[in-house]
């Protein structure tokens, strides 16, 4: 049988964003898959040189849209290591909340597109119109939709007054009951099951040698999240990694669905909990020394390297996204499977391109 | 973090560091780069249990070329990709070479290069070599 | 009115964006917003597209995507720029990739503004485009018939 190159991308209905795979194909399976990426390559590191760390935080929110949150709560976390910064609870409390609720809607517009990628259009347009609704508590509470930018070095940027709270929390309760629905026939229903079940399968040693990340590890059995290192409000939130073992695709569609469950639960604990007092403290001076923080983000465990030299730019600012240490593990499984399933298996990953290339 | 957690050593141990942190059972977290006014510092994030460990190494500029880690830990060939194309650091053993293909920069090796000695600063035509990266529009 | 701006297609490509305005283009045809409502339909093939919404800015290998894109849509056509940084590269304007906004390539004729673009911007960016299609419509038939008459 004669080899054919197929070209999947730049631009692919399913992929919201350009990159490209040629994919080495035998028949109708995949031999070999051959990633070349850069078409959102922007060189933003760099720009830690002209920005000075306040101004970088911009940057760094902007790094993706979607985990937008949990990036600029990390940058915020690694500048304030640096500087010996410790935030009050209540700004810790509410920069938790928030990366949870950002978490939400990532999850949900994952789901969306996967119902998509798989032709399942009205469940594409469910799992988007729940989303709708966790975007209004955001919007509500930042004033965005999208990119909120509410932390900043020191703190947070924005209160939610106590009296908002029981009516967040009742929203929260109607969500949840919306996200059964949907999730109900992720998880069931049998045209889904065809198409996800035994796709994309992945080891656990396999995950692990490989540097999987995320949903990706847990789908696979390792039970690793970041949130168990204990950053922001984790010290008092426990939190228990939700994994499967049958590493497929299956299994990470699985691992996402309950984490969104997981997610409002921590978002009700921490409004429980959260302390009185200020948002935010006084931060002056420079950065100075060398930090790696991590956090997990919805696509899994993110990782800030900053160097500073106590100037107000930072020497070297890199970050580590969870989709760029997800894609070794993709071209690995690529090969082997029906030319059909490789969106499916390009979508479980939950590809952010943007974070990948920054 | 405190510094005295990341491992400095000399580049002709760095590949025996790397074999025993595999051997260990540690996931390869990332490799990043970062130039100093000396040469191009490398560091190597190992995770074990959700603890953190770090090899450095120190790159010179003089050309002196990085070997690869991907025969150990496959994943890195990505990371050492990226090293290569920004960094303008030269690598040996690449499992999966992209040979500068990886990021198709506007600016060749935006973070400098370790493969030539910087230019000598003086003639206003060199001064854009040194300063930071110029768009072409 | 004509009939021919009831219904515009939309072809939409992410130049280098950070996904903010992409997944807000997305959010315009799902409920909440759903312009599918009004006639407006995303397609994925240019020579169906009647308005282009960029998303990011420009950097040198998606340069040639957006130009044979543009090239590929049947006249007329209406650009839109969605967002600060295809407006005019926005926070990315000094990476060292970033070439600038969409206008350094093709003609823009709507810019949005906003970090992400709300989809409200967008829809109403849509909305003058169909206005600026209908013109064009116009002047291409009105340059037929000059044309058929002499």
């Amino acid at each position: 049988m004669a080899r054919t190159v197929i070209p999947f991308g730049p631009q692919h209905p399913v992929l919201p964003e350009p990159v490209h795979l040629d994919l080495v194909i035998e028949d109708e399976k995949v031999v070999e898959a051959r990633p070349s990426i850069g078409f959102i390559h922007r060189g933003l590191e760099k720009l830690a040189e002209k920005k000075d760390y306040n101004e970088f935080l911009f940057v760094a929110e902007r790094i993706c849209g979607i985990c937008s949150a949990i990036h600029g709560q990390t940058y915020c976390q690694a500048v304030e290591t640096l500087m010996n910064v410790s935030v009050p609870p209540r700004a810790v409390y509410l920069r938790t909340i928030w990366g949870e609720l950002s978490r939400i809607h990532s999850h949900l517009l994952w789901l969306g597109l996967m119902a998509d990628g798989m032709g399942f259009e009205n469940l594409f347009m469910h799992s988007w119109r729940i989303r709708e609704r966790v975007l209004n508590i955001i919007e509500a509470t930042t004033g965005a939709r999208v990119i909120f930018g509410v932390c900043k070095v020191g703190g947070v940027r924005r209160d939610i007054e106590p009296d908002a709270i029981p009516g967040i929390l009742a929203e929260l309760d109607s969500i949840e009951k919306d996200m059964r629905d949907v999730t109900k026939v992720f998880l069931n229903d049998k045209s889904v099951k065809a198409r996800l079940c035994g796709v994309g399968v992945v080891s656990k040693q396999e995950a692990w040698d490989l540097g999987a990340v995320g949903p990706m590890l847990r789908a696979s059995g390792v039970a690793q999240d970041m949130r168990t290192l204990g950053y922001a409000a984790f010290s008092d939130i426990p939190v228990v990694p939700i994994t499967r073992t049958e590493g497929d695709c299956y299994a990470r569609c699985a691992v996402r669905c309950e984490e969104l469950f997981q997610s409002v639960e921590i978002i009700r604990q921490a409004f429980n909990r959260i302390p009185p007092g200020e948002i935010a403290i006084k931060v002056t001076g420079n950065p100075a020394g060398e930090t790696i923080t991590r956090t997990e983000q919805p696509r899994g465990e993110v990782v800030y390297h900053l160097k500073a030299n106590g100037t107000k730019h930072l020497q070297r600012f890199r970050v580590r996204t969870p989709t760029f240490a997800n894609l070794p593990v993709m071209l690995k499984i690529l090969p082997g499977c029906d030319l059909a399933d490789v969106p499916m298996i390009v979508l479980t990953i939950d590809p952010c391109i943007s974070c990948t290339e920054r | 973090m405190s510094p005295d957690a990341i491992d400095i050593v000399p580049l002709e141990a760095l590949l025996e560091r790397v074999k025993e942190k595999r051997d260990r059972g540690c996931r390869l977290v990332q490799i990043s780069a970062a130039r100093l006014p000396e040469g191009v510092e490398v560091t190597y994030s190992f995770d074990l249990k959700n603890r953190l460990s770090n090899v450095r190494v120190l790159l010179p500029d003089d050309g002196t070329r990085l070997p690869s880690i991907s025969a150990i830990f496959g994943c890195a060939v990505l990371y050492e990709n990226e090293i290569q194309d920004l960094f303008g650091v030269g690598i040996d053993g690449l499992a999966l070479d992209f040979k500068g293909k990886f990021y198709r920069t506007t600016v060749r090796f935006p973070f400098g290069s370790t493969k030539a000695p910087a230019p000598p600063p003086a003639p206003p035509a060199a001064t854009a070599a040194a300063g930071p990266p110029q768009n072409t529009n | 009115m004509s009939s021919f701006s009831k219904s515009p297609w939309v072809i939409h490509y992410d130049a280098s964006s950070c996904n903010g305005c992409d997944i807000e283009v997305l959010a315009c045809l799902t409920p909440g917003f759903d312009v599918e409502r009004l006639g407006v339909i995303n397609t994925g093939n240019p020579k169906h597209a009647d308005i282009f919404l960029v998303t990011g800015a420009v950097n040198e290998q998606c340069r040639e995507v957006i130009r044979n894109i543009y090239d590929q849509m049947p006249h007329p056509k209406v650009v839109v720029a969605v967002g600060a940084c295809a407006s005019s590269g926005g926070i990315f304007a000094d990476c060292y990739n970033v070439a600038g906004g969409v206008d350094s390539v093709i003609p823009v004729d709507v810019y949005v503004p906003g970090c992400a673009a709300r989809p409200e911007a967008i829809i109403d960016a849509v909305v003058q485009a169909v206005a600026i299609l209908e013109r064009k419509r116009k002047e291409m038939d009105a340059e037929t018939v000059s044309k058929e008459v002499a």
